[in-house]
């Protein structure tokens, strides 16, 4: 392995891992603050046990992702000094809001978390409800700093300068508000998922059963209506992207051949050196008609771009349809869900329903994973698309495959005390929580 | 503007050191601790930190984005040549703020309270010491842009013994913060009188540490002496430190909780200024008479303006609500006699 691809895997597995915690940091606040809502309103200890079980829950995912963050501010610039000592400047700003939500989360987790029986009951409710809108906040600023390197503004360039900065246009570039549009209802898909899936789990084993009942209703109703908007918005990034880098839509849809009509490949695995597609299925003129309304649209293929500044097809199309097979998936889930509480009440206690959502509880993630190794992996060769190579912004420093291994065996260990613990809480949550069985 | 985000950087930096220092400290404290005593001291520093201990760190990252976004040469070079060191303080610190929650969170008080235990009490003693040697590294002279080999880029940049005494010290001062702060949180005079000796032993840590570094200093051509007296400021910030140092120990015996932790808080800032104030604007002072300034090295002057105004905004939020939090967590102590 070298340098190189050292740096790349250590960035992509510390994103990757963040990612988890982040998406849990900025989601469950508002599970928590509709559960307490319910235990202001009704005086039902049910409903202050569950906020507190997930308090529990969160304050472990909190601390890991604000340690995991910290890694990432510094490994911008351990691994990727040249690419800094331009772009911090330029893509600064959304990074010092983000600071700033970020803190008062903090802040406000604090107040939540120690603050039980110590405050005015509805101020202890609005601090959650705070930790939350900065939590959702922080992770839109962080992903407009993304869109920047994806659709760099704000800013000239001339023989490896960066000038006339302008950091409000370089953060509200034209990729900000699809990628944070959809970035936000997958977090809420993905935690969505996860949780309503281990309370659905908790149920089918017939333990505390009101507790994970209620959990249940509350986490999946967040996770499918997510889930039945995210399509729509997947749409609108994939036009977005359509748009803006025609090289990574290329690769997404594997399309090696510029094309009038160009089809949808559903499926199938790419060949980069014979520029052919194995075992797909294209549904013509599809792929011209989702980006413009027209089957007729020309849709730039790979042959119109220089083969230096190809994207990795294979794990980026391949990436991309895992994660368009799982958003379907958790859409078709949905609409039964929403089906059931509508007009099949019943549907609600079977485990068939129940065992569907446990079936389900990885798939919001792995989504999430997938689609940011499109996003990343079909950017490459660029880490400002267009302008500096990922190549060229690499420490000098070598020996990052240390580093990497290091740090590999940090994050897979933490996982694993992680789910330790969370294994360990749902097993105590009879006994901390006075639940009779 | 320039100055804005400057006052922020030393500012929060400061914060930094007092505030995270104080948290590291704790842990400190706990490694020093006889073993009768470790479960009492950590349940009393737990109830006294628990609450803020996440927002404490968050001055790390504000120091980080201001150096990013205002100065990112100077993140860079820092980036590059002290990579090792800044890559083992965040193992340091990843290790310390999980052990910190999963001991306190875990839903099992069992054998694995044993191992958090071990992972943040170290981890709370290595992550200042390689904040010290990056600090001592920056200025040492040490780092070396036309370095040939990887050990003198990227090992003797960091590796050497001023270094290691500046980390030495700064965990014997996060450890004395530490100490004086817990001195309010006692519960009972045993309490109190245990962490009053504890003060005075980590403030003589302390003591002996600033002698290693001037010793240090001395062995390394560095002139430290002229550094921190060679000017009026520096004189002055020495001496009132000392001062303070003089008031806190008359003063700890005497119950005047508030006091002696503004005293020790202004000691070390004065310390900070001391040795801070000789190289401005410079902060990273290079091998061969290279350095890195706030002034002349600063970045885009569009973009500093915009992190200045994220700043002072942010603050407005940031400042009371910490204030509150701390404030809030504080009321209240049982009366000691």
């Amino acid at each position: 392995m070298n340098d190189f691809i050292a740096a790349r895997s250590q960035m992509a597995l510390s994103l990757a891992f963040h990612i988890v915690f982040s998406c849990i940091g900025m989601v469950m606040p508002f599970f928590m603050a509709v559960a307490h809502y319910y235990y202001l309103r009704s005086g039902k200890i049910v409903y202050r046990n569950v906020t507190k079980a997930w308090s529990r829950g969160v304050a472990i995912f909190f601390a890991t992702g604000a340690v995991s963050g910290t890694v990432l501010s510094f490994e911008l610039g351990l691994l990727w000094p040249a690419f800094m000592k331009h772009a911090g400047p330029i893509f600064g700003l959304p990074f010092s809001l983000e600071g700033t939500a970020f803190f008062i989360e903090a802040i406000a987790l604090g107040f939540f978390l120690y603050g039980w029986d110590r405050f005015n009951k509805w101020f202890h409710w609005f601090t959650g409800l705070v930790v939350g809108i900065s939590g959702l906040l922080s992770g839109i600023l962080v992903v407009a700093a993304n869109a920047w390197m994806n659709s760099p503004a704000g800013f000239e360039y001339a023989e490896g300068r960066y000038f006339n900065i302008d950091p409000l246009k370089a953060m509200f570039n034209d990729a900000w508000f699809s990628q944070a549009l959809h970035m936000c209802i997958a977090a809420f898909a993905a935690t969505g998922f996860a949780v309503a899936g281990v309370h659905a789990y908790m149920v089918l084993r017939k333990k505390n059963i009101a507790f994970h009942t209620k959990a249940f209703r509350i986490a999946a109703v967040f996770a499918c209506a997510a889930a039945i908007l995210q399509p729509l918005s997947g749409d609108h990034s994939a036009k977005n992207v359509a748009k803006r880098q025609p090289a990574k839509l290329a690769a997404m849809e594997a399309v090696f051949y510029t094309q009038t009509h160009s089809p949808l490949l559903i499926g199938g695995i790419p060949d980069e050196k014979s520029k052919t597609v194995k075992y797909g299925i294209e549904i013509p003129g599809m792929l011209s008609f989702m980006i413009s309304g027209n089957s007729g649209t020309e849709v730039k293929g790979l042959d119109q771009i220089r083969e230096a500044d190809h994207p990795p097809v294979l794990i980026t199309h391949l990436a991309f349809q895992l994660m368009v097979a799982l958003g379907m998936l958790m859409f078709a889930i949905s609409i039964l869900y929403f089906f059931s509480l509508w007009k099949k009440r019943s549907w609600q206690e079977k485990p068939w329903l129940l065992k569907l959502f446990v079936l389900a509880i990885p798939i919001g993630f792995i989504a999430v994973e997938a689609g940011w190794t499109v996003t990343e992996v079909g950017r490459q060769p660029w880490i400002i698309y267009g302008f500096m190579r990922t190549a060229d912004a690499v420490t000098p420093m070598p020996g990052i495959v240390y580093s990497f291994y290091l740090f590999t065996a940090v994050y897979f260990s933490l996982a694993l005390i992680v789910c330790f613990m969370l294994y360990r809480q749902i097993k105590m949550v009879p006994v901390l929580y006075d639940i009779p069985e | 503007m320039l100055y804005v985000v400057i006052i922020y950087l030393w500012t929060a930096l400061l914060l930094y050191l007092l505030l995270g220092g104080a948290d590291f400290g704790a842990g400190i404290i706990e490694l020093f601790t006889s073993d009768k005593n470790k479960d009492k001291t950590s349940n009393t520093l737990y109830r006294a930190i628990g609450p803020v201990w996440e927002a404490n760190h968050m001055w790390l990252i504000i120091v980080i984005v201001i150096l990013f976004t205002g100065f990112p040469e100077i993140y860079s070079t820092v980036s590059t040549y002290l990579h090792i060191p800044l890559a083992i303080m965040l193992l340091g610190i990843i290790a310390r703020g999980t052990a910190f929650a999963f001991r306190h969170y875990d839903a099992v008080q069992d054998e694995m309270q044993k191992v958090y235990n071990k992972i943040f009490r170290y981890s709370s003693f290595i992550t200042p010491l390689f904040l010290g040697i990056i600090a001592g590294s920056a200025v040492g002279g040490r780092i070396d842009p036309n370095a040939s080999g990887f050990a003198d880029a990227f090992i003797f940049s960091w590796l050497n013994l001023f270094s290691f005494s500046v980390g030495l010290f700064t965990v014997a001062i996060c450890g004395y913060l530490a100490a004086i702060f817990i001195i309010g949180e006692a519960r009972t005079d045993a309490g109190r009188k245990r962490y009053i000796i504890k003060a005075r032993s980590m403030n003589i840590a302390a003591a002996l540490a600033g002698i290693l570094v001037f010793f240090a200093a001395g062995l390394s051509g560095i002139p430290l002496a002229k550094w921190l007296f060679g000017n009026p400021v520096g004189i002055v910030a020495i001496t009132a430190a000392l001062i303070s140092l003089i008031a806190q120990w008359r003063l700890i015996s005497k119950g005047k909780i508030i006091i002696i932790r503004v005293l020790a808080g202004f000691q070390i800032a004065m310390i900070l200024l001391a040795t801070t104030y000789y190289h401005y604007p410079r902060v990273i002072v290079m091998k061969g008479g290279g350095y890195l300034s706030l002034l002349e090295h600063r970045g885009d002057d569009k973009a500093i303006t915009a992190l200045a105004l994220a700043l002072l905004i942010g603050s407005l939020f940031i400042l009371p609500a910490l204030v509150y939090l701390m404030y809030s967590f504080q009321k209240k102590k049982p009366a000691l006699k």
